[in-house]
């Protein structure tokens, strides 16, 4: 550390990096500058007044979205949380099962288990979509919680980083040393394993949580009541209306800010889970 | 399978081979694995194994009508060969969104990684003030999914709330309306630069970081600028990580859905066949021709399995050599 120290302090400041760095940034705050300002205004406002100018009408704004057919927009955050929240811990959960399995043990079928899941990572999700959906309406699963909830908890390539995590967090000693003392294989993995591959379960469970919050056209397929809806649809569709009645469109904005806050604090709290080396699978906590 | 697996060697080394090399203990364990793997396995079947083959299976059949086709046994299920693959590639809106997604691709990719790799260089180089604040800055539009992206960028977009072309207009000139046909394809790859480009810059900039300090340090003494710094040490060292990330991109890329999908009812120059799979879409449930719908997924499915392997295999070999 103290080379780096050394080294930094004689780096020359560069205004040329600045400069490039501040424009990345700016560009990717506009849109997210936009939405809070956008939200203060009424509908009147939003195409009179100039595009940066606040004004005062935020509250009014939250409780016309939250008047919206009783709440309604309230039932879609708590079905986002529920889809990313739950759908990610399990899939975090079946994935730190399986990559232990395959880090930690040696049995018939392991080469032909690992590829296929291999594979199963580069199968393009959104394209399973449609005959999932065929299939899970054969058992009468559509417009459920679970048609959302279940194909969200497979996840290959958590699996795969799990696989690294394990073999990578866990010495085989501390395992051997548990079996010693008599612990059972699950003993073994519930209680040494996981609590050793914990950041790496963060970063999985991070991983899943963007992808199932990020997925649209899973649940956009699969459900019809919108009281199911999460967020995403709820407000694609709210945009919609929103051709006819424009008085929609600030009920749009405002659901649009107030459903990326709480990811947006959660993602800066989290931020050093991200440090994800993708090509080696480890995570630089 | 051969090239995905860069790491498995390693962890392979360090796996203790229980069950195997221990007898007398082996028995005990011998259900153990699988039963770890268990749900994992049952969900993948049922969520990925099963749905690819059902799509196999489908493009290949077709329903037949007879007579009016009202009443029991006048829609009959039956094996159409390759039929359904010649309707689809041959339909006359499948090239043009196929043309469009090629185009879109070559946009999407080389920005966002550019960007991307620009950005993670910059904040790794040390030069500026700036650096922690434009990681954050970057790296948040990430928490933003694509739908609501399209959401900011599409209101962003209109002529009467841009900031841009009030600029624009300020300064005597005409804002282009990007919705228009030329446009709106470039209005849809700004909304996933700028999703992606954060999330790649973490990646690339935590690749960054594991490259030790004295080996810039001894370059710099040799009198290397930082340009050459970077790209004749960083870049190449972490040429495994800018593939996974280009692989991962094309895959996105290849399913843009949410984007268009979102944009739609402000722009009425994305038709519902402007991506392939809004077209699989438009098939299976607005049609509900689930047999060309199964038939053009299978076809994005290869195309996407073909292109990523064919990546892999061309640059695999030589970048992933660099790790042994």
């Amino acid at each position: 550390m103290a080379v780096a120290t050394a080294v930094k302090a004689r780096t020359r400041r560069s205004p040329a990096a600045t400069v490039l760095l501040v424009l990345g940034a700016a560009y990717c705050l506009l849109p997210v500058l936009w939405v809070v300002i956008a939200s203060t205004k009424s509908a009147g406002e939003l195409f009179s007044t100039f595009t940066l100018t606040p004004s005062t009408h935020l509250f009014d704004n939250v409780a016309a979205l939250s008047d919206y057919r009783g709440g309604l927009y309230w039932r879609w955050m708590a079905n986002t949380a529920l889809y990313a929240g739950v759908g990610a811990l399990a899939s975090a959960f079946v994935s730190a099962m399986a990559g232990f399995a395959l880090a930690r043990y040696a049995f018939p079928g392991k080469s032909v288990i690992f590829n296929l899941i291999l594979a199963g990572v580069l199968v393009p999700g959104v394209i399973l979509a449609v005959p999932q959906y065929l299939l899970l309406a054969k058992v009468g699963m559509t417009n459920t919680y679970w048609a959302v909830l279940l194909p969200s908890m497979i996840s290959p390539y958590g699996i795969y980083l799990c696989r690294i995590f394990a073999a990578a967090a866990v010495p085989g000693e501390v395992l051997e040393a548990a079996r010693m003392d008599g612990a059972g294989d699950w003993h073994a993995f519930a209680r040494v394993a996981l609590p050793m591959m914990r950041p790496g379960l963060v970063t999985v469970f991070l991983f899943q949580f963007v992808a199932i919050w990020n997925n649209f056209m899973l649940p956009y397929i699969m459900l019809g009541d919108d009281r199911l809806f999460p967020v995403t649809v709820g407000l694609s569709g709210l945009l919609n209306q929103g051709a006819t009645q424009p008085a929609m469109y600030t009920s749009v904005i405002t659901g649009a800010l107030l459903s990326v806050l709480p990811l947006v604090a959660l993602f800066l709290s989290l931020q050093r889970y991200w440090q994800v080396d993708l090509a080696a699978g480890a995570v630089k906590a | 399978m051969t090239t995905l697996p860069a790491v498995t060697p390693a962890a392979e080394r360090s796996a203790v081979t229980t069950a195997a090399d221990r007898p007398g203990r082996g028995r005990r364990r011998s259900g153990t694995p699988y039963a770890f793997l268990a749900p994992a396995l049952v969900l993948f079947t049922a969520f990925l194994g099963a749905p690819v083959v059902y799509a196999g299976y489908l493009s290949l059949r077709r329903v037949k009508v007879s007579g009016l086709g009202l009443g029991r046994g006048s829609r009959v299920e039956q094996w159409a060969g390759l039929s359904n693959y010649t309707r689809v590639l041959t339909d006359s809106e499948f090239l043009p969104s196929v043309g469009r997604i090629a185009l879109y691709g070559l946009i999407v990719v080389p920005l966002m990684l550019g960007g991307a790799l620009l950005m993670a260089l910059l904040i790794d180089a040390g030069r500026s003030r700036a650096g922690r604040f434009a990681r954050t800055a970057i790296f948040l539009p990430y928490a933003v999914p694509a739908v609501i992206a399209s959401l900011l960028w599409g209101f962003l977009y209109l002529p009467r709330i841009s900031p841009i072309s009030d600029v624009l207009n300020g300064a005597g000139l005409s804002a282009p309306n990007v919705f228009s046909s030329s446009w709106v394809l470039y209005a849809v790859a700004n909304i996933a630069i700028w999703g992606g480009m954060g999330f790649n810059m973490i990646v690339l900039y935590t690749a960054l970081r594991t490259i030790p300090g004295e080996l810039s340090e001894a370059a710099r003494i040799d009198g290397a600028s930082d340009v050459q710094i970077a790209l004749r040490i960083k870049i190449p060292v972490i040429l495994p990580s800018l593939i996974m990330t280009f692989v991962f991109s094309l895959i996105a890329t290849l399913q843009v859905f949410a984007e268009p999908m979102t944009l739609r009812p402000l722009a009425n120059t994305i038709s519902a066949t402007w991506t392939p799979l809004m077209m699989v879409y438009r098939d299976a449930f607005i049609r509900n021709d689930i047999h060309a719908a199964a038939a053009t997924s299978v076809v994005i499915a290869v195309a996407t399995f073909a292109l990523s392997f064919g990546f892999l295999k061309l640059v695999g070999s030589r970048a992933f050599r660099q790790e042994d």
